[in-house]
């Protein structure tokens, strides 16, 4: 022990010169400084670690899962491998000939002798038949008859059904015989492939996407301009109150923001449709007819006054926090030096608001851009938005990758949006009541 | 902020008209909440004011609506499952997201402004994206209309707003107080629950109560990933709304408007509390 402690009093000793200081059991002061910094770092690391893996979990893997299903396209690869190999030296114009039947036949076949829940028809029935909409009775109705087909199988397939004659079927088959598939964000653009493979547009009538997106956002843009109009003076007026008489005001703000959306949504029901309360006071005071009452719902205007309601706190928050910090004295003094009070608010206090209205704008926007249950219930046709077109295809057309396509879309504007407003303000600037 | 002596016709006019303005903005925010209040007393199955409510007539006024509301078996039942699984997923959400403001707010967190975007991101992507993404995915899991598969999913969309309330109270945090526990001998468990928990206490309430209002507002995931066993309020609403609408729906709103009006006032109560022991003058 002693000898140790010799040894190590001579070491220290020995590097003393060197200038390098030592803690008291001996180690260099910088490695322990290092292994403490070191050890710290992993104990708040494993204090955020089972958080971490749950949202990566059961939330960002999900929506990435989600995501995925956009591109992923594993049905024809599964139902037609031999038809797909039988393609490869097909020239897309005519129907193949007999070689590309007798593998259709064997893809069939060899279908039918798998386990009920692994069989491959019925999805690449359901796949053909986004593309095509016939293709799903085409399937379903050859695909009983087929282990019964004698060769030669062409005419035995054409007669089942008429559409495995139409060579479009079969560039269709060859298309999307790929793991991967553009398909599902051709068609949210509202194009479609021509004879050629080439993209183009779908015909006037179709077009329902694109456009659906550009109302999505011009409603958005309605709703935030709104609640910066309505906003903004309350905002103000809040913050140039003495704080007794601004918080009670303040109450005006917060229940609303704290009020179940439900409770709203039909609270504007209530107040706007036909038989609602501003309808029967209207009638009532005999401002108006009983045959004329006014559609003031169920369209975009429901939407666009429910929405601005719903969202109108969101503006309201930040513009306070921003206005409360902005001294009264840079308006006295624009004023005193002979501004004149519109010049003054102009060139004086709007330009210090800007930082509260990007960021109440951007996060009104954002909510409004994915919002899915008050249009939903108010919105009826002209209301709707994006949101209820991807609820759509979830539930009632179930085109999943439609879905998803649509989602990923939008997800991707939204996080371009948070990121910007994060550029603005910073994420944990976000304010709660 | 009166007018000032010196002030002119037009300062005048301007002075009184902005406040008419911002008054006006005021009705429009309280006025669709408040006027649901009296109709939820309506005798008559309608959404407007009748004759007899008009002139005070008590016949006018009756509180069936409300006995409907606790009579029915599947209002009965939403109320539970509300209460069950937001008080369920608040506490998850709540514990997990204490302790990873706790590790977020130490200056020594690695990759701290990536994890924080993650951390947040449920509270920025629309919910019906989520919904989409955890309906395939609790689906694989069969665990899509459980009760289970609710709670972890409003779990994951309460945790940013626990996240962000407890790191704001954790910023004016004197970390020589735990330092100081240290040196005198407590353990880090000790010095955590003796010293730093009652201090970060209002930050977790109220993240807690932001939590549980997520949940009991939500409806986009109940409406994707619940089933009927595990209808709720909002869900319950919904459908109230779409199928037959009748003023029982009213007399459900006012009640919620009651409960939201109740934890408005706990969270105001417990900000103030949490400036006052942390020694931050009020903004």
């Amino acid at each position: 022990m002693a000898q140790a402690d010799a040894g190590a009093l001579d070491q220290n000793a020995s590097v003393e010169p060197t200038g390098r200081l030592r803690t008291a059991d001996g180690r260099p002061l910088k490695s322990a400084l290092r292994r403490a910094q070191r050890r710290r770092k992993i104990t708040a690391f494993l204090l955020v670690t089972p958080l971490l893996v749950f949202i990566l979990g059961f939330f960002v893997f999900p929506i990435a899962q989600m995501m995925w299903r956009s591109v992923d396209n594993p049905q024809v690869v599964r139902a037609l491998p031999n038809t797909l190999e039988a393609l490869q030296t097909w020239d897309g114009q005519d129907v193949p000939g007999e070689a590309v039947f007798a593998a259709l036949h064997a893809d069939f076949v060899a279908d039918a002798e798998r386990p009920r829940r692994d069989q491959a028809m019925g999805p690449l029935a359901v796949r053909l038949n986004y593309e095509l909409s016939a293709a799903r009775g085409a399937i379903s109705r050859t695909s009983r008859q087929a282990v019964n087909f004698e060769a030669p199988y062409r005419e035995a397939f054409l007669d089942s059904h008429r559409l495995w004659g139409q060579p479009e079927l079969w560039r269709i088959i060859k298309r999307e015989g790929r793991p991967l598939t553009s398909a599902y964000y051709v068609a949210a653009l509202d194009r479609e492939f021509d004879a050629d493979g080439s993209i183009v547009r779908r015909d006037e009538n179709r077009r329902i996407y694109v456009q659906l997106f550009i109302r999505t956002i011009l409603m958005s843009v309605a709703i935030t301009f709104l609640t910066f109009v309505l906003g903004f003076p309350i905002a103000y007026y809040l913050s140039i109150l003495p704080m007794r008489y601004s918080s009670l005001l303040m109450i005006c703000v917060l229940l609303p923001f704290w009020t179940s959306l439900l409770v709203r949504t039909s609270a504007w029901i209530v107040l706007l449709q036909q038989q609602g309360v501003i309808n029967s006071s209207l009638v009532g005071l005999g401002l108006m007819d009983d045959a004329n009452r006014v559609q003031m719902i169920y369209n975009m205007t429901g939407t666009i006054v429910a929405m601005t309601h719903i969202l109108l706190p969101f503006m309201v928050l930040p513009l306070y926090s921003v206005m409360r910090t902005i001294p009264p004295s840079y308006m006295r003094a624009a004023k005193s030096m002979g501004a004149t009070p519109s010049t003054a608010f102009r060139r004086v206090y709007f330009p210090q608001t800007l930082p509260g209205i990007g960021a109440g704008g951007v996060l009104v926007f954002i909510i409004s851009i994915g919002y899915y249950i008050t249009p939903a219930l108010v919105g009826g046709q002209s209301g709707r938005m994006i949101s209820n077109e991807i609820a759509r295809h979830m539930q009632q057309s179930l085109n999943w990758g439609l879905a998803a396509a649509l989602g990923t879309m939008l997800l991707v504007g939204v996080l371009v949006l948070y990121w910007l407003y994060n550029r603005l303000v910073g994420a944990d600037s976000l304010k709660l009541g | 902020m009166a007018l000032p002596a010196y002030a002119t016709t037009k300062d005048k006019v301007w002075y009184y008209t902005f406040r008419v303005i911002c008054y006006a903005i005021f009705f429009f925010l309280m006025a669709p909440i408040l006027v649901m209040i009296p109709l939820s007393f309506n005798a008559q199955p309608y959404f407007s004011f009748t004759r007899e409510m008009l002139t005070f007539s008590p016949d006018g006024y009756s509180i069936r609506w409300y006995q409907d509301f606790l009579t029915s078996p599947s209002w009965l039942r939403s109320i539970q499952n509300s209460f069950m699984i937001g008080i369920a997923s608040t506490a998850l959400a709540t514990t997990l997201g204490t302790l990873a403001a706790l590790g977020l707010s130490r200056s020594e967190m690695p990759f701290k402004g990536i994890i924080m975007a993650l951390l947040i991101s449920p509270m920025i992507v629309p919910l019906i994206i989520s919904a989409a993404g955890m309906f395939f995915f609790f689906s694989q899991l069969n665990i899509a209309q459980t009760y289970l598969g609710v709670i972890l999913a409003h779990t994951a969309l309460g945790t940013p707003f626990v996240i962000i309330t407890v790191t704001a109270t954790l910023v004016g945090f004197d970390h020589s107080l735990t330092r100081a526990a240290a040196s005198l001998g407590a353990t880090p468990t000790t010095t955590f629950f003796k010293v730093t928990m009652p201090l970060i206490l209002p930050g977790v309430i109220s993240g807690a109560l932001f939590a549980f209002i997520t949940s009991f507002d939500e409806i986009v995931i109940v409406l994707f990933v619940a089933g009927p066993e595990q209808r709720t309020i909002p869900r319950e609403m919904w459908s109230g709304i779409r199928e037959d609408i009748s003023p029982t729906i009213l007399a459900v709103a006012t009640l919620m408007v009651l409960i939201s009006t109740l934890l408005l006032v706990t969270i105001e109560l417990l900000r103030r509390r949490s400036e006052r022991i942390r020694g931050v003058t009020p903004s």
